[in-house]
């Protein structure tokens, strides 16, 4: 297929797809992002690899988006090309990503540039090593205001302090001399955000923002990061592989799997009424307080896919426990995403009224 | 960053001592384990075919038969202070800093090295800024178009340069542009402040020769580097903040892969500024290298001693810079 046959078709199907997306109206005025069978795919020497399949999803003004996956499910991939960063890459990408109105696959890399760290901003997984060693954070967040705002380094270097200050730094008219290795792992994350968030941006994505840090640690930050969405009204991106942050945060919650999308909802339905086999299998796996602690843990068997040879027919398959229940529909078929109730799609061969049977019986009384 | 600077300095000195210690114990200690009496010692400080009574005459006047602590405190005196070697009659004085005094040319080593420096510098530094500016500009170039002809070939010259040997390169340099097309005809060196022009001119083949075998070397090295560093997540923040792709490469980039750069330059040229000895010896350049070579054939061990000296100190002053940049450079250092 072509690039634009690919399109075109991409096109029919979002066209299918997108009136169902989230029930509301495309083009709304609260809507600030929507990505339409987005396609990352990275030719390798290996062959192909389907690092985002078909992607789409909305994200609306002051509201979370929770991406859920395991590693190699497409998560990151797909926020660095919200993001333009795989220009340079050898990265084939299709699709559409409409950012306030403005298609940004296939836009200038100067026009993309513009946008990147002032409309939308993006956190990384470990302060540490995102944060330039020589650069005092500082000035690493005047030079990421100054890109965008013509202003003196003087009022820059205050508007730092002030953000700074905002996200919790205590002293912050000292340490924002500090280089990212005087730091403690908390500390920096928070200068991080600072540095995101200098040029208020629209839409915050947040790839990971706890993973590197502890635990008594990522409660504070994403605390942080939900007080300031609340202050600035950015729309957030959260991008992770704990369900519990999700639980936290998200107002809607799209599940990854091997670059597609398996299930998308709000947050109360992928929580109180999930209906993909993997996303039973995430909460599954998902240790809990408030059981006891000689219950083990429910681990997906397997191992994700290759994304060069995925399965065929549904992704899921080999590690789908009901996959046998489909009649063979599961190896044949790659099961489109359907809406199941208003604002809550997934990707399933089995009937909607078996998997709701599924989980009431199976599933959730074993959580 | 003063305190750091301070501690170097002590630590510099202190690291000076233990080299001239070694030095010393190479030249004086090693070959009396090895079963050597001070007639035989001092019958190498007088160069070849000495008459006994000359060897004689020479181990007296340099204490041979004393302590060897008694004659590293004396040989330590003469560099600050300067050396009387007095005995009988034979009265010589070596002025400070006195590296010793070569007795087979009658002269103190140090106005002989010191003679020699400016061509070794002036080859040492102008190579230094061609290969480091050459070197590293190519070595970036090809690591942003990793893959790329230029890449390819850059580094297939790069690895020549790298294995080819400087009287091989030379050689064909000097055939090439000064003899079939005499382009630098002249290789005599002129001293800067006599004629800057001739002086250019003239060092402008052994410059480039120099310069071929480091830029090699520099070329892979910041490649390498700069390869690296661009796959660091702190290149993707800074591309996600929107910045210009030049400064990425410049500001973030070339910054961070620049630094190990510095330490191996300091010390590259520290190293050649005690001699470049196959380039002088290939463009026959009257500096500390060739001054080397004229020593060890001639046996005049004071002379040689006195070059190994001058080199340490070189290189030694040269570690001193590049820490201390390094601080500058990188503030994790800075403790």
């Amino acid at each position: 297929m072509t690039r634009a046959e690919r399109n075109g078709a991409g096109r029919a199907m979002t066209a299918m797809a997108r009136a169902p997306l989230r029930g509301r109206d495309p083009g709304a005025p609260d809507e600030l992002l929507e990505v339409r069978n987005l396609h990352i795919h990275f030719p390798t020497d290996d062959g192909l690899v389907k690092a985002v399949d078909g992607l789409s999803f909305r994200v609306d003004r002051g509201h979370t988006l929770g991406i859920v996956g395991e590693s190699g499910s497409g998560k990151s991939v797909t926020s660095l090309g919200i993001l333009g960063l795989h220009e340079g890459t050898n990265a084939l990408i299709s699709g559409e990503i409409w950012l306030d109105g403005e298609e940004l696959v296939g836009t200038t890399p100067a026009r993309i540039r513009q946008l990147r760290g002032d409309k939308v901003a993006m956190i990384f997984q470990d302060p540490l090593s995102s944060l330039h060693p020589y650069y005092s954070v500082g000035d690493q967040i005047i030079e990421a205001y100054r890109i965008h705002n013509d202003v003196s380094r003087k009022a820059a270097r205050r508007h730092a302090i002030e953000r700074l200050d905002r996200v919790g730094i205590p002293q912050a008219a000292m340490r924002v001399d500090s280089y990212p290795h005087q730091l403690s792992g908390g500390m920096r994350q928070r200068a991080m955000i600072a540095m995101a968030l200098s040029c208020d941006p629209e839409l915050l994505i947040a790839d990971e923002p706890t993973t590197a840090l502890d635990v008594t640690v990522q409660a504070q930050i994403l605390d942080l990061i939900s007080d300031l969405q609340a202050e600035f009204g950015s729309a957030v991106i959260i991008i992770t592989h704990d369900l519990g942050v999700v639980a936290e945060l998200a107002d809607d919650v799209l599940v990854m799997y091997a670059g597609k999308a398996v299930e998308y909802g709000s947050a109360d339905d992928i929580f109180g009424r999930p209906e993909h086999p993997y996303t039973w299998g995430l909460l599954g796996s998902m240790p809990r307080l408030d059981r006891e602690r000689a219950e083990r843990l429910m681990p997906i068997r397997g191992t994700p896919p290759s994304l060069i040879n995925v399965p065929s027919g549904c992704a899921f398959r080999p590690r789908c426990a009901y996959a046998d229940l489909t009649g063979g529909r599961s190896t044949d078929e790659v099961p489109p995403l359907r809406r199941t109730a208003p604002g809550h799609l997934s990707a399933c061969h089995l009937p909607v009224g078996e998997r709701r049977g599924i989980w009431a019986e199976k599933i959730e009384p074993n959580l | 960053m003063i305190r750091f600077i301070v501690r170097r300095l002590i630590v510099t000195v202190f690291l000076l001592l233990v080299v001239s210690m070694i030095t010393f114990g190479i030249f004086f200690l090693i070959p009396r384990l090895a079963g050597q009496n001070s007639y035989q010692l001092a019958s190498q400080y007088v160069g070849r075919n000495p008459t006994p009574s000359a060897i004689h005459a020479i181990e007296q006047k340099l204490g041979f038969n004393e302590p060897l602590v008694v004659q590293y405190g004396r040989f330590a005196k003469g560099i600050v202070l300067g050396a009387h070697y007095n005995a009988g009659p034979d009265k010589t004085y070596c002025p400070p800093p006195c590296f010793g005094y070569s007795f087979r040319n009658q002269q103190p080593v140090w106005p002989m090295m010191m003679s020699d420096v400016p061509v070794t510098a002036s080859l040492a530094f102008g190579a230094a800024l061609l290969w480091l500016v050459g070197g590293t500009a190519i070595g970036v170039l090809s690591a942003l178009r990793c893959g790329s002809v230029f890449d390819r070939a850059a580094m297939g010259i790069a690895l020549a340069g790298v294995s080819l040997p400087i009287f091989f390169t030379g050689l064909i340099a000097l055939e090439l542009f000064s003899f079939k097309w005499p382009i630098f005809p002249d290789l005599q060196y002129v001293s800067l402040t006599q004629n800057p022009y001739l002086w250019a001119r003239n060092l402008a083949l052994p410059w480039t020769t120099l310069a071929f075998l480091y830029a090699a070397l520099y070329a892979r090295l910041t490649r390498a580097g700069m390869l690296e560093t661009m796959s660091e997540d702190y290149i993707r923040t800074a591309r996600a903040k929107g910045l210009p792709e030049r400064n990425v490469i410049v500001k973030h980039g070339l910054r961070a892969a620049l630094t190990p750069i510095v330490t191996i330059f300091g010390l590259d040229l520290g190293l050649l500024l005690g001699g470049a000895v196959l380039t002088e010896f290939t463009f026959s350049l009257h500096g500390l290298g060739l001054f080397t070579v004229l020593a060890i054939q001639n046996s005049d061990l004071p002379e040689i001693l006195g070059v190994v000296m001058l080199a340490a100190f070189f290189v030694v002053i040269a570690n001193l810079i590049v820490d201390i940049l390094y601080a500058v450079v990188d503030p994790r250092v800075r403790y």
